[in-house]
């Protein structure tokens, strides 16, 4: 049995049954993360002697029976959420020094279910990008072929879970940050409903927008993650008071019932053929399965979506980021010769290219003059976006689209090229636009490299999503190919 | 969609963000180009549209005004890059 290969589900299984130990399944991870992370390079710090120590722990609770399900089961946590001691580096030199004296919402939770801390994930710089090729250290490889992206920007999050360097971890989603690397790493990525889960101890990228989630081997790992880290957090404010359902109950094998939509506004020019007769044919293995499926083209502000969301983005993200000034955290330059002059050098050397173009960006649109004709257009057209979705939830009980409308690219390939880079999210982030959630499931390979499925739902339509996906998953073998990395 | 090196200058000096010459060029022709892109907003009708701010409409959310146990001045100020007694030290802000 090789440790690392595990699900969440097998691994508590084992644990509770006292065939194997936190520690043993710790240490294979550790092997596993020595065998393959040179390679893929997933990684930004790996707590190991925490790690071991919280396995030892786990290990002392299961035997005194105290154990959660996810109690010894080892995680990645994406270098964007607080981990208290551990270094939380948002792969920018503005924080590589940043140790947090506090634990995000989503880490307290885990940590109180008995998660065992491998290390934190890279990711694009503020989690800005697509590819993982703007962090300010090193690229992420994806393991399918190592010459290409894993997406982003949670995709050190995800190359770890498709390398089995970690059983689960979490990811964060603003316009398609855990979706679209989830689908280019098959692997499951969910973007909770805004406001499921809290974004307390979340570095902030764009405040309305940014959402946690898991990301996982399957999408019975995928409920058991949710019932942990969901619900209300008095810390954030924005968080929803609703309670949250056993996730685990949805995973019932059988669509009878479930009216799908299909937006045709989704299948855009340029999407590559291989990417569209694999959702197609997963399309209508969801109506084999019993859903009801119905084409049409019932969202077409869909065309306007990139461009609201690099307004809005931005522009939140530029606020955001003021507060990076050098002087009570972070990166400071101190060769400069005033106030002013200090300011301006810690952004210049602590930002990367990207993050720079962001703020620009956010700073334009807000500025006098350009603000009604930008970000104030963008937002009455978030209204639309929003409101054409609800029109659609009158009908269907979710809607089926591609993640993305390629396979992963060549590392390289669309650096040069912000525009394009951006295209890249052009099926995920008209769901951050609207608030909603949505999951991207492995749904078939062209050429070797994986194709995701996103499934979006209504407001807290979280079960439904579930549903539809875990039916999907049990019909089908994608989950569970794996990436060959072994030397 | 024309933007100057000035305008980028101006920019960059609302945000305090330090630029070298061959950042405004980049950035001057990026943002041309993202910002042609953004033109399609303008085939839009919005009359009478509301914008929205946020998707999930959570209003006045409030708590009891009660002191609970917070981080220490030491654990806040572990990070900063310079301090002196228990402060954050910071350059003179006003030139003589």
């Amino acid at each position: 049995m090789n440790l690392h290969q595990l699900t969440i589900h097998e691994a508590s299984d084992l644990l509770r049954r006292r065939e194997i130990s936190s520690l043993e399944l710790t240490q294979a991870l550790f092997d596993r993360i020595a065998e393959v992370d040179g390679r893929v390079r997933s990684l930004v710090t790996v707590s190991t002697d925490r790690a071991l120590q919280q396995a030892r722990e786990a290990d002392q609770r299961i035997e005194k029976g105290e154990a959660t399900l996810l109690t010894g089961i080892p995680a990645v946590i994406k270098d964007n959420m607080c981990t208290s001691g551990v270094r939380t580096t948002c792969s920018s030199r503005m924080l590589e020094n940043f140790i947090p004296p506090y634990n995000a919402t989503v880490v307290e939770r885990l940590n109180a279910a008995g998660m065992v801390m491998l290390g934190k994930a890279n990711m694009d710089e503020f989690a800005m990008g697509s590819s993982n090729e703007h962090s300010a250290f090193f690229p992420t490889h994806n393991p399918w072929d190592l010459s290409r992206v894993p997406g982003g920007s949670s995709g050190g999050s995800c190359v770890a879970v498709a390398a089995d360097e970690t059983i689960y971890s979490l990811g964060s989603d603003t316009g398609g940050s855990i979706r679209q690397p989830a689908g280019f790493c098959s692997v499951v990525g969910f973007k909770p409903t805004y406001g499921r889960v809290s974004r307390f101890g979340l570095i902030a990228f764009a405040s309305s927008l940014d959402q946690i989630g898991p990301i996982t081997k399957d999408v019975t790992d995928c409920a058991m993650v949710m019932n942990t880290i969901c619900g209300h957090d008095p810390k954030d404010s924005t968080s929803l008071p609703h309670p949250v359902p056993d996730y685990t109950r949805s995973l019932v094998p059988d669509l009878k019932g479930l009216r799908l939509g299909v937006p045709k506004d989704y299948f855009i020019p340029g999407m590559q053929k291989g990417v569209e007769d694999s959702v197609h044919a997963s399309i209508k293995r969801l109506e084999e399965l019993g859903a009801e499926v119905e084409w049409g083209e019932f969202l077409p502000h869909t065309r306007y979506a990139l461009a609201a969301y690099y307004i809005i983005a931005p522009s939140e993200a530029s606020a955001n980021l003021a507060r990076y000034d050098g002087v009570k955290y972070g990166f400071s330059a101190q060769d400069a010769n005033s106030m002013w002059d200090a300011l301006e050098k810690t952004k210049q050397f602590g930002f990367g290219p990207e993050v720079k173009r962001r703020i620009m960006l956010g700073t334009y649109a807000l500025s006098a003059g350009y603000y009604d004709a930008y970000y104030l257009k963008a937002q009455k057209v978030r209204t639309l976006i929003r409101q054409e979705f609800e029109q659609a939830f009158e009908k269907f009980d979710a809607l089926i689209t591609p993640t993305s409308p390629t396979v992963p690219f060549k590392i390289g390939e669309k650096m040069e090229d912000p525009v394009q880079m951006y295209l890249s999210d052009i099926c995920t982030l008209p769901i951050n636009i609207a608030g909603i959630p949505a999951v991207s499931i492995p749904a078939g390979f062209v050429d070797g490299l994986p194709v995701g499925m996103q499934i979006i739902g209504k407001p807290l339509g979280e079960e439904t999503l579930l549903r539809i996906a875990f039916a999907y998953e049990q019909s089908t073998n994608w989950h569970s190919k794996k990436p060959q990395l072994e030397s | 969609m024309k933007l100057s090196r000035e305008e980028v200058k101006h920019m960059a000096l609302l945000v305090h963000l330090g630029l070298s010459e061959d950042d405004v060029e980049r950035l001057r022709e990026q943002l041309c180009n993202i910002l042609e892109n953004f033109e399609i907003l303008q085939q839009v009708d919005t009359t009478n549209v509301a914008p929205t701010a946020h998707s999930i409409a959570l209003e006045n959310v409030l708590r009891d005004d009660e002191s609970t146990p917070s981080l220490t001045a030491d654990e806040v100020l572990a990070n900063a890059p310079n301090r002196e007694e228990g402060y954050l030290k910071v350059r003179a802000v006003l030139e003589q």
